[in-house]
Order: structure tokens, then sequence, then C-alpha cells
């Protein structure tokens, strides 16, 4: 599985003051903890707080660009703040993301196309997110069109289902769950799936343990990646015994730390 | 209507190893060796880059073997009973690409050779082939802890090949190699978890990826080599899928496989040539190795390694 790391992001507030004073050593500090604690991707948001959010953006991806050549999930819902960052992204990123909105998907696929990177498909419409599985395999399913249209690879979409906070809307985890299983059905390479999993403890008590769990609910129905709090060493550790448990990852006695090492 | 052939695409490749050194990188080597760092599964040359051929060694004995069958014998005629002049027969007529000198004579039940006198052999044989080296202990845990340091010492900056660290005992054989500048062969009892646990133990002890090779105690054909086939491809799709501590090149060793079946050696007229069958059972595993994966072959036979060196060339032309 790809582990996102979701730290670099405005809304927390170490970061929004870091991207304010332009202060490298915190972002930098934050890309380097989450690569070391086993993050394969580093997800980049500029915040809601950024007076010029396109700038901020480049700065970011600059700022980590010279630490690290992991591949880097930019993370906004404006296609400008997208391009900002695209265009100086030397190396592999994923665009975060678009909806299913026709008007949305016209501004964000065309930038998957040009930059030839993967993206991230919100299983979102006009009405917002649908009650159940079934709903949102047809947003899945227009997204999958959109891209072809795009001549984006159908392996590059990933499909968020999108996890709603649990103490709120206690039905959608198993619908989501659901989702997930039936991706690999829309088409041929198969998209991958992905989760924004922190949203599902969202206000909710023992987050760690809400978010840990569902992972691995997550995993064992075909979940490709997460955005997630890649320093929580208990849900990484969840996550890589699930990878064993699955037969994804060839068991040793220290399958934790070989994990961790194949990844550095 | 044309066929398109289905592509497979894999996330990673094998490590590469570079065998031996040369007086450039502080040895006396004339040649080096490079192992690994194939893209793809054995001989899909249209799928993905195998920058290295396989690596065909011949193995040598420290001790003038008893018993060998007059088939296996007789290419060696009187060298048998010289590791020397055994090694460099192997590299000058027989094209081995480099030499696994066994130090089975250090084995208490057999001559219980001394440190410092296997370490003499070590310099003997290297001073007499211009290849890389594999030195191979006799598998007695203590006695190789106390020989692998003084004949690591006396190869220092060779760049060798030294076997083998196993999961209860990888420490001395660890510190050697790194101290002296040589590479390490991890051993499993054909159990690819095993594999993996000894990968992480000498890398957390500080051997790069890029030093070790795997090694799993495998038999020869008729001999459960079906289950070894299986190890060895699992091994490496692991490594193709992203799993770099299953991602070193791995060693296979027939000779003494093979020539410990019946089927080799054996008077037994309705088997066939008596003359012939040795060989092909070595041939026959080695290739069958080669298939699943394997990047280094350890020969005795020396028409054995031609067949395979043959085929390994036949199969790689795209």
């Amino acid at each position: 599985m790809q582990a996102i790391g979701e730290r670099i992001n405005g809304m927390f507030r170490s970061i929004g003051r870091a991207i304010g004073e332009h202060d490298k050593q915190v972002i930098q500090d934050c890309a380097r903890t989450q690569l070391a604690a086993g993050g394969d991707v580093l997800d980049v948001n500029v915040g809601p707080a950024a007076a010029d959010e396109q700038a901020a953006m480049a700065w970011l991806v600059e700022t980590i660009r010279e630490v690290t050549d992991a591949p880097l999930s930019l993370d906004s819902t404006k296609p400008a703040v997208i391009r900002a960052g695209l265009e100086v992204c030397t190396g592999e990123k994923i665009i975060n993301s678009t909806t299913g909105v026709p008007e949305k998907m016209a501004e964000m696929l065309p930038l998957a196309a040009e930059y030839n990177c993967p993206i991230v498909g919100l299983c979102i419409d006009a009405d917002g997110v649908p009650r159940d599985a079934e709903g949102r395999m047809e947003i899945a399913l227009s997204l999958v069109a959109a891209c072809m249209e795009h001549g984006i690879p159908t392996d590059h979409l990933y499909v968020d289902a999108v996890i709603l906070p649990v103490n709120a809307l206690q039905h959608v985890p198993p619908e989501i769950c659901r989702a997930i299983g039936m991706v690999s059905a829309l088409a041929d390479p198969p998209p991958k799936t992905i989760l924004g999993l922190s949203n599902v403890s969202q206000g909710a008590a023992q987050r760690e343990l809400l978010n840990r769990t569902f992972l691995v609910m997550a995993l064992a129905h075909g979940l490709d990646a997460a955005i997630m709090d890649v320093t929580d060493q208990e849900l990484m550790e969840a996550m890589i015994t699930a990878e064993v448990l699955l037969n994804r990852q060839v068991y040793c006695d220290d399958f934790v730390s070989a994990y961790l090492a194949s990844r550095r | 209507m044309e066929l398109e052939l289905p592509i497979e695409q894999w996330s990673d490749s094998v490590s590469t190893v570079v065998l031996g050194a040369t007086s450039e990188d502080g040895g006396t080597r004339t040649s080096t060796v490079t192992l690994g760092g194939a893209a793809t599964l054995p001989f899909l040359d249209f799928e993905g880059e195998a920058p290295n051929p396989p690596v065909l060694a011949m193995e040598v004995l420290d001790t003038e073997p008893e018993g060998w069958p007059e088939p296996l014998a007789a290419p060696f005629g009187d060298v048998l009973g010289d590791p020397a002049a055994w090694a460099a027969r192997c590299v000058e007529e027989f094209d081995a690409d480099l030499i696994c000198l066994k130090l089975i004579g250090a084995d208490p039940l057999r001559r219980d050779a001394s440190p410092d006198e296997c370490a003499e052999t070590v310099r003997k044989v290297l001073d007499a082939i211009g290849v890389p080296l594999i030195i191979w202990g006799c598998g007695d845990y203590d006695k190789d802890n106390e020989v692998i340091p003084v004949c690591s010492q006396v190869a220092a900056g060779e760049r060798c090949l030294l076997g083998t660290a196993r999961e209860d005992n990888y420490r001395t054989i660890a510190a050697s190699a790194l101290a002296d500048g040589h590479l390490v062969i991890g051993e499993s009892p054909l159990d690819i978890s095993i594999q993996k646990q000894v990968n992480i133990l000498l890398t957390e002890q500080g051997v790069p990826g890029d030093r070790i090779v795997m090694y799993q105690v495998t038999g020869a054909v008729g001999y459960g080599v079906e289950y070894a086939y299986s190890i060895l491809e699992r091994t490496r799709l692991a490594a193709l899928t992203g799993d770099t501590m299953l991602g070193m090149p791995m060693v296979s060793i027939v000779g003494s496989e093979a020539w410990k079946a019946k089927e080799a050696w054996m008077e037994e007229p309705a088997w066939g040539s008596l003359e012939r069958r040795g060989i092909l059972w070595e041939a026959a595993t080695a290739e069958l190795f080669l298939l699943a994966g394997t990047d280094m072959v350890i020969f005795w036979h020396p028409e054995a390694l031609k067949h395979t060196r043959w085929l390994a060339k036949d199969l790689s032309k795209s």
C-alpha cells in the first residue's frame, strides 16, 4: 500500500506559520520525519490561510524538493494552485484532487494529461456524497470515462470513495469497504483506490484506534493508498501487519523493520 | 492479426552486486563479476532489462575429494589434491567466471584444518587466479567463526564473497566482511521468511544491500527441486515488486547437490550412459534454477557448466 503523509498542510498551525514566514526548516523536517516513518508519498496542501496560494504551493514544493525526490501529492481544489505546484515539481507527483462534477473534471483532468501524472478522483458530484457504494460507483464510472476521454490511463486514476466521520454517519464505513471492492471492475487496467483516512475519526473519541482499525478493514477490501498520519507508529504497524496477513509482503520475524527498511 | 505480447510492468529490480576488486579498487583481481540488476523475470528480455548474464562459477575443495565417480573426476586429472592448480584449471580450461573455494577441511569431523592453514590455501588460490573468489566455510558454526575472520584478513581488499551467514550465526562473518571489504552470503534452509530475516539482520549490522547475496539450501532434480524452484521464483517476484529485503541476487549450488543423487553416478544400464548422466543431472538442475531466477550457479563438472552457458546464451537471444 502507498502511505501518503498528510502532515504538510497549512491547516496545521506550525506548517501554516512556516508557510507565512518562509521557514524552510520546519517544512523540510516534516518531510524527513514522514519519510523516515515509512511514508511513500508526501501530501502538500497550503491550507486555508495562505495569502497567495499559488506562490505558497510553489514555495512548498521547491522547499521539499531540496531534501527529497519522493513523490508529492499536490493537494488543492483550485486548478491554478495545482498548476503552480506541477510547474516546479520535478519527479513523481499526484494531483489531489478532482470531483466527479463535470466542470471540475474539465479543469483538472487536462492537467493530469498534460503532466502525465496520476490524479485522485473523489466520489462527489453536484449533489454531494452519495449515500451508498452504488452511488459512489456511478460517479467513479463517470471519472473513468472522463479520464479515457482525456487520454489518461485508467490506472492513473485513484478513486476516493470519500469516508465521512463515523460519529455522525455510522452507515458509511461499510459502504466504503464495499465500494473499494467494486472499483477493480470499472476498467482494465483497474483504477486504484485511495482514502483520506483521518476523516473517519473527525470529531470522534479514540481517533487513532478508529483510524487504524478502519485502515486494516479497507486494506482487506483492496485499498491501494491512503492519505494518513504516517507518524502514528501504531497506525503504520497495523498497516504493515495487514499487508503481511494479506500476503502482500513476505513474512519474516522482524516484519515491521523489514518493511520500513525496504522503504528507505 | 498481429499478436500483442502482454508486458508485465515491475516496480523494482534486483540489486547489483560486484564481486572482486582490481588494482584500481585496492585489490589484485584482473577482472570482476557483476551479479543481478534484472528488472524482469529470467530470459524475458522483451519485458525489461537484464543487464548481466547468469554467472557460472566452479567449486574447488581444499581437501582432495574421496569417492568421486570417474566421469566427475576425469576432467581434473591430477589437480584434485592441489586447490590452486584446480582453481587455475577451472578458469583457464573450463571457462569458470569465478571460483568458489570450499574449506571443508576445516570441519572438526574431517581434517580440522587450522584457521592459518585455511588462510594459506585462500592466499594460494587467490594467487593462482585473476577472477574473483568465493570463500565458503565448512558449515560448523564455531569453527567457521574462527576460520572466516583469518581467511577474510588474508584476502582483505579483494572484495571476496564470504559464506555463509545464517539466522543464528551471522555476526562474525558480517563483521569480517565489513572490516576487510568483502561481501556476504546470507543462507537459509529453503525458507523465504528466514532468508528475509537473515537479510534484515545483516542490514541492521551495517552490511549494505549491494554486498549481500542470497543462498537457499536446495536439492537437485528428483530431490524436492520443485519446492526450491517455487521459493527462488517467489523471491524474485518479491524483489521485482519492491521488497528490497528480498532484492539481492541469488546463488545456487548444483555440483555437490546433483552428484549426491544416485541417478548421477550409480551403475544402472537401464538409466543410460554413465558418462553423460551425472553431467546432465547437474546441468538440468542448474538450468532449472536459472529459469527460477537464480543469478549465479556453482558447478562441479565443466561439461555441465558448458551446457548451461550454451542454454543461457540461447535463451537470452531476443
